[in-house]
């Protein structure tokens, strides 16, 4: 067993459960949430594979293909909280 | 089963499924994001495990550290608007409507089929496939820098880097946007401690943000890195009201924001021309062109992720209120 295999197979796992919360979850925050475990989730086979037997060096794109998939991922579980901020409020003063 | 590594790998490796699990299954919320950061801080340890140091900086900062701090802040604001602030029981905040049963057991029964195909293919999969190390080494002396991850990032593929800078910048204009009007959750009390912490972190953090900034060129580290550090030291500010958002200032964060993308566009159209593409930067010059883009472009990042935490665009206070500008 290498690292690659071990956390392959942690990479398909936690994408798989971001999946199962993004679907099923009842909450809106634990939705993104999920969401952002499978962006981790690929994060983690996109660096398994550039991963080489030491001593060689990893392939550097698909490292540089996770960093702008973060920030990207960043941007956008911005975006979807300030949506739920604004969208509890509205139904909060629905309700008043 | 002798090799020390590789019973930490494997340990590491249920950790990190563990704490997935327990994040989407603990009912209070709060214990959910602070499972959640746990989570993103040990996978950034397993990315180490797997020599890609710069992709876990980055996750541990801005995956994790700013992920953290927006789901905490969204958190609190929630709390604020449905009255349940100060209660320690306050659980799911945002209900939505029950779903039966059945649909939510074929859901998962479907989500396990799409994992289980994943599997099947990551296991199928030629162990190593031909990648672009050998390309990305060939062309390392003509990057300029000497860091293969930063070639690639600010030379080879510098168009996905432009685009990914211009996503932050829409990002923020959206968050202003959906915001507009939106009234604020008054900020949590904060002790002395938290002060005192803030006036001996701050120079710190500086100095780790230029730093992880400077030796990107060489080793791993960045713009991206640097950025998500620096935009702690806003962050930091914001909570410790030593800096609140003014009206007037509005302008110089829009400027902050534009700045990054405008400079890095403005260097890709400057170089060219005289028979070189886009982002083809002279050779002579390589190096300093990309050390002002990402000086730049950290100072962009850096306002850019401390404004989306901080989230509404600051508006003019007046005697009777807030008024929407």
């Amino acid at each position: 067993m290498t690292p690659d295999l071990i956390y392959g197979l942690t990479g398909i796992a936690v994408f798989g459960i971001g999946l199962v919360g993004a679907l099923c979850a009842q909450d809106r925050l634990r939705r993104v949430l999920a969401l952002k475990l499978c962006s981790v989730g690929a994060g983690f086979l996109l660096v398994v594979g550039a991963w080489r037997e030491p001593p060689a060096t990893p392939d550097p794109v698909p490292h540089a293909l996770v960093i702008t998939g973060i920030v990207v991922m960043v941007s956008a579980t911005a975006v979807a909280l300030a949506l739920i901020r604004r969208l509890q409020t509205l139904e909060a003063t629905d309700e008043r | 089963m002798t090799d020390p590594l590789m019973i930490f790998d494997l340990l590491l490796a249920l950790a990190i499924v563990a704490l997935a699990v327990a994040s989407l299954s603990v009912r209070d919320l709060f214990s959910m994001i602070v499972l959640f950061i746990i989570f993103g801080l040990l996978s950034a340890l397993a990315w180490v495990r797997l020599s890609a140091p710069d992709v876990a900086l980055a996750e541990a900062a801005i995956g994790t550290g700013v992920t953290g701090a927006l789901l905490l802040k969204t958190l609190h604001h929630l709390r604020y608007v449905s009255g349940t602030l100060g209660q320690q029981t306050a659980l799911g905040v945002t209900p939505v409507a029950p779903v039966p049963m059945g649909i939510i057991l074929a859901n998962a029964g479907f989500c396990g089929l799409i994992t289980l195909g994943l599997l099947v293919a990551f296991l199928g999969a030629p162990a190593t496939g031909p990648g672009f190390d050998a390309l990305v080494a060939e062309a390392m002396p003509q990057s300029g820098v000497e860091h293969p991850v930063t070639g690639v990032l600010l030379n080879f593929r510098a168009y996905d880097t432009l685009m990914e800078v211009v996503v932050l910048l829409a990002a923020v204009i959206a968050v202003w946007q959906i915001e507009r009007g939106l009234s604020d959750a008054p900020a949590p009390v904060m002790g002395e401690v938290w002060q005192g912490f803030a006036r001996l972190a701050l120079p710190a953090i500086v100095v780790v943000g230029t730093y992880l900034l400077w030796v990107g060129a060489e080793a791993p580290g960045g713009a991206f890195q640097g950025g998500a550090v620096l935009a702690a030291v806003g962050l930091l500010l914001l909570l410790t009201r030593a800096y609140i958002p003014q009206p007037a200032h509005r302008g110089v964060a829009r400027g902050a924001f534009v700045l990054g993308t405008a400079a890095f566009a403005l260097v890709a159209i400057l170089v060219a021309g005289g028979g070189r593409v886009a982002f083809e930067y002279p050779l002579e010059h390589a190096k300093t062109l990309i050390l002002l883009i990402e000086g730049v472009v950290t100072l962009s990042i850096a306002v850019t992720l401390a404004a989306l935490f901080h989230g509404r665009e600051p508006v003019a206070l007046s005697e009777g209120g807030r008024h929407d500008t």
